[in-house]
């Protein structure tokens, strides 16, 4: 078991090793991403403080609270990037040219491969600057940074990118039955944009569709609930439970999946 | 004369091509809601004491926010490059018309196969919420009509010219995300016009962004806009996109040599 781990490991380390050495063939990408980070939080600033106007409280959530679910959108953001990006969007043209077969044949395990074959430098920026943003929120308040708060936020920081990686990983599976589900991942990040706001800034029948249909209630909201100390033990384990059973829907469908790959030409 | 009849030509086929896709474009289209969604958070939002807009008002600018962003997306940067890199530009390069107008006929048919599925999700909206219901007066769904088809031309434009650089960087569609970034900001997609402060809002206006998105969506939700200025606007942009694009086109295709060569 352990050995198995540690082959594990290495195999992807060196995955990673050349996918990065591809893409720092595309340096001219890293200026690009850096100036859409910067572009993108700043233009984000600007709507919240359009939304704030003279009011003190958004929703309930004060200035420099909302700071950190922007942050943390932000974070969620680069790991799309880097992670989800890159890897899952390929699962459709594996599906397309009847490639995924040899992902299939190999002594490894397929959804491992598919979600983690390669890793690209390019979200980086933004995961950075989503940390800067939330510790700069915390030092303006000057709010007592207590242990238990940072393991809570982290905590409930690893739920949410579970959560928004079970998701990306459901849609695209969808490939094996509809060649061009590309789309579909598009509106689920084209709808996640509505992770930068508090939830509770929504009207209540948004606020219900966001919190039990599309769980963006628990990708920004929760886990800044957390880091700031007031998260109700009620959200806190539906975050988990949430995460936990959206996890194995995404492996228990995947199996599914499956069974009625036909591959191309077939 | 024989010109329009390929234009024409080419329109049905990517029209019949595009009709094959109905689904993928029903999903494009769903990917369009931001507008809906910002609806909701600036509805629920106390702006009572510094937006002079009324809820009602705010909902039929997003509304129209949401139909005017449909009908000019814009994805030509895509697959353009695709087909550079893919040297499949080659075979439309000899053919007796610029690839220009495969791309811009391609875009109006999906535009087109777009109508019923947009006026699908429309009237979902007006079931669940009939109060927000409202028909805009003819000359404003004329005049928004021509705005948007204006628009979208020089939407097009733009994102035709930076498709240029495609003809020397291999991943020069990453390019788009920039584009995106002041489109999304400060077109009036998130916020409207009328919030922005003033400073910025000035600056807005100097850039053709306002006139891509907010301009028609306010003439389509019937409030007090320059209508003149407006469309002013839109023909000097479209006009100066035209003269850079036509240049860029010229230098690219001198520099442009088929993969593998």
């Amino acid at each position: 078991m352990k050995d198995k781990i540690i082959t594990t490991l290495k195999i992807l380390f060196s995955f990673w090793k050349t996918s990065i050495a591809i893409d720092m063939e595309y340096r001219l990408n890293f200026f690009v991403e850096i100036v859409s980070v910067i572009g993108n939080l700043s233009g984000s600033i600007f709507v919240l403080s359009l939304l704030f106007g003279p009011n003190t409280t958004l929703g309930g959530w004060s200035w420099n609270d909302s700071l950190i679910i922007l942050g943390l959108y932000t974070i969620l953001d680069g790991f799309t990037t880097s992670i989800l990006q890159p890897n899952l969007s390929r699962i459709v043209r594996h599906v397309q040219n009847g490639t995924l077969d040899f992902v299939l044949l190999k002594p490894f395990k397929s959804q491992l491969w598919l979600s983690l074959r390669v890793i690209s430098p390019w979200g980086i920026p933004a995961v950075i600057s989503g940390f800067i943003l939330i510790a700069y929120s915390l030092a303006v308040n000057s709010r007592m940074i207590q242990s238990e708060m940072i393991l809570l936020g982290s905590l409930m920081l690893l739920s949410s990118l579970i959560i928004l990686y079970s998701l990306w990983f459901l849609l695209s599976t969808l490939s094996i039955w509809f060649v061009k589900v590309w789309n579909t991942t598009e509106v689920l990040r084209s709808t996640l944009v509505a992770g930068r706001y508090p939830v509770s800034a929504y009207p209540n029948f948004l606020r219900i569709i966001f919190t039990f249909v599309l769980p963006i209630a628990f990708l920004t909201t929760v886990p800044a609930e957390a880091i700031l100390g007031g998260v109700s033990n009620v959200y806190f384990i539906g975050s988990l439970v949430f995460s936990i059973f959206l996890f194995t829907s995404s492996i228990l469908f995947w199996r599914f999946a499956l069974r009625y790959y036909t591959s191309a030409s077939s | 004369m024989k010109f329009f009849r390929a234009l024409k030509a080419l329109l049905d086929s990517q029209y019949a091509l595009m009709l094959e896709y109905r689904v993928e474009i029903a999903l494009w289209a769903v990917s369009g809601l931001l507008p809906l969604i910002m609806l909701g958070i600036w509805v629920e939002v106390d702006s009572s004491n510094f937006v002079e807009l009324s809820n009602e008002q705010i909902t039929r600018y997003f509304l129209s926010a949401f139909v005017v962003r449909q009908f000019t997306a814009v994805w030509v940067m895509v697959s353009f490059e695709e087909d550079t890199l893919e040297g499949r530009i080659a075979p439309f390069l000899l053919q007796p018309i610029i690839p220009f107008w495969r791309y811009f006929t391609s875009h109006v048919a999906e535009q087109i196969t777009r109508i019923p599925i947009v006026l699908l999700m429309l009237i979902v909206f007006f079931i669940f919420l009939p109060d927000t219901f409202w028909i805009p007066s003819l000359l404003h769904i004329l005049l928004s009509l021509l705005s948007i088809i204006l628009a979208f031309w020089v939407r097009f434009l733009i994102h035709w010219c930076f498709s240029m650089l495609c003809f020397w960087n291999e991943r020069a569609s990453s390019i788009e995300r920039l584009l995106l970034i002041p489109y999304i900001f400060l077109s009036g997609l998130v916020a409207p016009l009328n919030v922005f402060p003033n400073s910025v809002k000035s600056i807005a206006m100097f850039t053709p962004y306002p006139y891509l998105l907010a301009f028609p969506a306010q003439l389509l939700s019937g409030e007090k806009v320059n209508i003149i200025n407006g469309f002013a606007m839109l023909i000097i942009w479209g006009i100066i996109f035209l003269c850079i694009s036509l240049f860029a086109w010229n230098k690219g295709l001198k520099h442009y040599s088929a993969m593998g060569a």
